[in-house]
C-alpha cells in the first residue's frame, strides 16, 4: 500500500478497501474507459490496494489515441495549404501520422495555431477573412457540443472563411465492440465527464443486452474505490445496471442543451477506431446543412498514402489485450519526449500513464 | 495534469467572475478564463457560482465543495509530477 499515506481521506479509503475484500469473490475484470481514470488509478496506485480478484484494465477513451493516421495526415495535407491556418487542441500537435506530425510541419513553417477553445479558432477566422481557417474537431461528447456551438456561431456570424474538419466520437460503439469482439470484462467504470453531457441512459443498453455493469465514476480516489466497490456488488448479485456514483456532477438526462447542439450539427457515421477498426455510428459528422462549414467538403487535397507504425501494439493496449508494457518499443524507442505511437503522446494515453506512475 | 496546460481532456471548475450576456469571465486560481456559458441555463447562474468548465464552454454548474476537491486534486497531481522529474533529475534515470 505504497501510497495510502498520501490519500487526504485515509479512513475513507481503508474502509473501502475493506468492503471490497469482504464483497468480492469471483474474478472480476473491470475496464476504465476514461483516460482521466487511468491516470488517476495509475498516480494513487489504485491496483496495488484491490483484492487479487478484481482486476482494472484501460480502454478506448482517449481520443487522440484513437484518432486514425488518416485523419493526421489529412490535417498536415490541409496545413500544406497556403491558404489554410489550421487551429487545434494542443493535445493533437505530437501525435504522430504516416511520415509526420503538425508539430513538424509548424516548425517547417505551416500556420497551425494552438487554441484553447474553439471560440478562439472563430476570432482567427475572423481576423483572416481571406484565409481557410480549419478547425481540428477530435474528442467525444465533453468535447463535441463545443465544436457544435462553434459551428451555429460561424453560421449567425457568416464566417464562412471557417471549417471544421469533424473526427468527434461518441463512447457507447466502442463499449459494445469491446464485448462484441470477446474481450474478457465484467464492468466498465463510466466516463465522468462525457456522462455530464450525454446522461446515464446511452448506457443502458450495456445493461440490458449485454448484460455487463456501467458505473460512471468521479476522479478522486474514493470516487473510483466506491464505484468498483457498486460494480463488485452489482456483479456478485449477478444483477447488471447503469448506476451514477459521480451523481455530485453527472445526472440521469445529461446535458439538455449541449445534446441539441449535437443533433443541429451532427449525425453519426461509421468511423474507424484505433484497435477496433470500423464502428457503425461511432462518429459523428457534419450534417448538410451545415456543409460550407465542413473542412472534407470545402477544401480539396491529396493525402499520403497511410502508415501505422511497425512495431506500435498502441490497438492492442486500447482494448486491454496487452499492457505497455508488453510492447517492445515502451520505455525505449517510445517515451513521452519521443513518443512513437499515440498511446504515448497523450497525458491520458495508457503508455504515458504507466510509463508515468506505474512502477 | 496541469490546468495551465491546453489539454483538451480536461474539465476544470472555475468561479464566475462577472456575466456578460452569454460570456463569463471565470477564475481558476490566479488565472482567468473567458467562458461561454450557452449550455446552461443563464438565468440559474450568478457571479460566485462554480462551473466546471471545458475547452471554454461551461458544461455543469457544480457546488463549491465539489469544485475545491477537484482543484485539490489537480495540484495533487502536479506536485506529484514534479517530485518525480525532481528524483528523476537526481537520479539522472527515468523512473518506469
Ligand atoms: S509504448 Fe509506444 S509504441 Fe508501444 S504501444 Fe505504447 S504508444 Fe505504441
Amino acid at each position: 500500500m505504497k501510497y495510502i499515506d498520501e490519500y487526504r481521506d485515509k479512513a475513507v479509503v481503508l474502509q473501502l478497501i475493506e468492503q471490497i475484500r469482504e464483497t468480492s469473490r469471483h474474478p472480476i475484470r473491470i475496464m476504465e474507459v476514461c483516460g482521466g481514470h487511468t491516470m488517476a488509478i495509475q498516480r494513487f496506485g489504485i491496483p496495488s490496494l484491490l483484492p487479487e480478484t478484481v482486476e482494472l484494465v484501460s480502454g478506448p477513451g482517449c481520443p487522440v489515441c484513437v484518432t486514425s493516421h488518416a485523419y493526421i495526415d489529412q490535417a498536415i495535407a490541409y496545413s500544406r495549404l497556403p491558404e489554410v491556418i489550421i487551429t487545434t487542441y494542443g493535445d493533437l500537435i505530437r501525435v504522430p501520422g504516416s511520415t509526420s506530425t503538425l508539430d513538424r510541419e509548424k516548425a517547417k513553417g505551416a500556420d497551425i495555431r494552438i487554441v484553447y477553445s474553439i471560440l478562439d479558432a472563430l476570432e482567427i477566422a475572423k481576423h483572416n477573412r481571406r484565409k481557410k481557417v480549419v478547425f481540428l474537431g477530435i474528442g467525444f461528447e465533453t468535447t463535441s457540443p463545443a465544436t457544435a456551438a462553434g459551428i451555429i456561431k460561424a453560421e449567425m456570424a457568416g464566417l464562412f472563411n471557417f471549417l471544421v474538419f469533424s473526427a468527434h466520437k461518441i463512447m457507447p460503439p466502442p463499449m459494445a465492440a469491446l464485448i462484441d469482439t470477446g474481450v474478457n470484462i465484467q464492468g466498465y467504470l463510466g466516463p465522468g465527464h462525457v456522462s455530464t453531457i450525454t446522461g446515464s441512459k446511452i448506457y443502458d443498453f450495456i445493461a440490458e443486452d449485454y448484460g455487463l455493469s456501467v458505473v460512471i465514476s468521479g476522479f478522486e480516489p474514493t470516487d473510483i474505490l466506491q464505484s468498483i466497490l457498486m460494480l463488485v456488488k452489482q456483479f456478485e448479485r449477478r444483477q447488471p445496471a447503469v448506476e451514477i456514483q459521480y451523481s455530485r456532477v453527472v445526472k440521469p438526462e445529461g446535458n439538455p442543451k449541449a445534446l441539441a447542439m449535437l443533433e443541429e450539427v451532427f449525425y453519426l457515421d461509421k468511423d474507424w477506431w484505433r484497435g477496433l477498426g470500423v464502428l457503425n455510428a461511432s462518429g459523428m459528422k457534419i450534417k448538410g446543412k451545415y456543409a460550407a462549414f465542413n473542412a472534407e467538403k470545402q477544401v480539396e487535397v491529396s493525402v499520403e498514402p497511410t502508415r501505422e507504425d511497425k512495431g506500435c501494439i498502441c490497438g492492442e493496449v486500447l482494448k486491454s489485450t496487452a499492457k505497455p508494457a508488453e510492447c517492445k518499443l515502451f520505455g525505449k524507442a517510445c517515451t513521452p519526449s519521443d513518443p512513437v505511437g499515440a498511446c504515448m503522446v497523450s497525458n491520458e494515453g495508457a503508455c504515458a500513464a504507466y510509463y508515468r506512475y506505474a512502477r | 495534469m496541469s490546468h495551465k496546460n491546453n489539454t483538451m481532456c480536461l474539465s476544470i471548475p472555475a468561479r464566475i467572475e462577472e456575466i456578460n450576456g452569454e460570456m463569463a469571465r471565470c477564475s481558476v486560481g490566479e488565472a482567468s478564463y473567458q467562458a461561454s456559458l450557452q449550455m446552461l441555463d443563464i438565468s440559474e447562474l450568478a457571479v460566485g457560482d462554480y462551473v466546471l468548465l471545458h475547452t471554454g464552454f461551461a458544461l455543469q454548474k457544480i457546488s463549491e465543495e465539489e469544485a475545491i476537491e477537484t482543484l485539490k486534486l489537480f495540484d495533487e497531481f502536479e506536485a506529484f509530477n514534479a517530485t518525480l522529474d525532481e528524483e528523476e533529475k537526481q537520479t539522472g534515470e527515468r523512473i518506469v
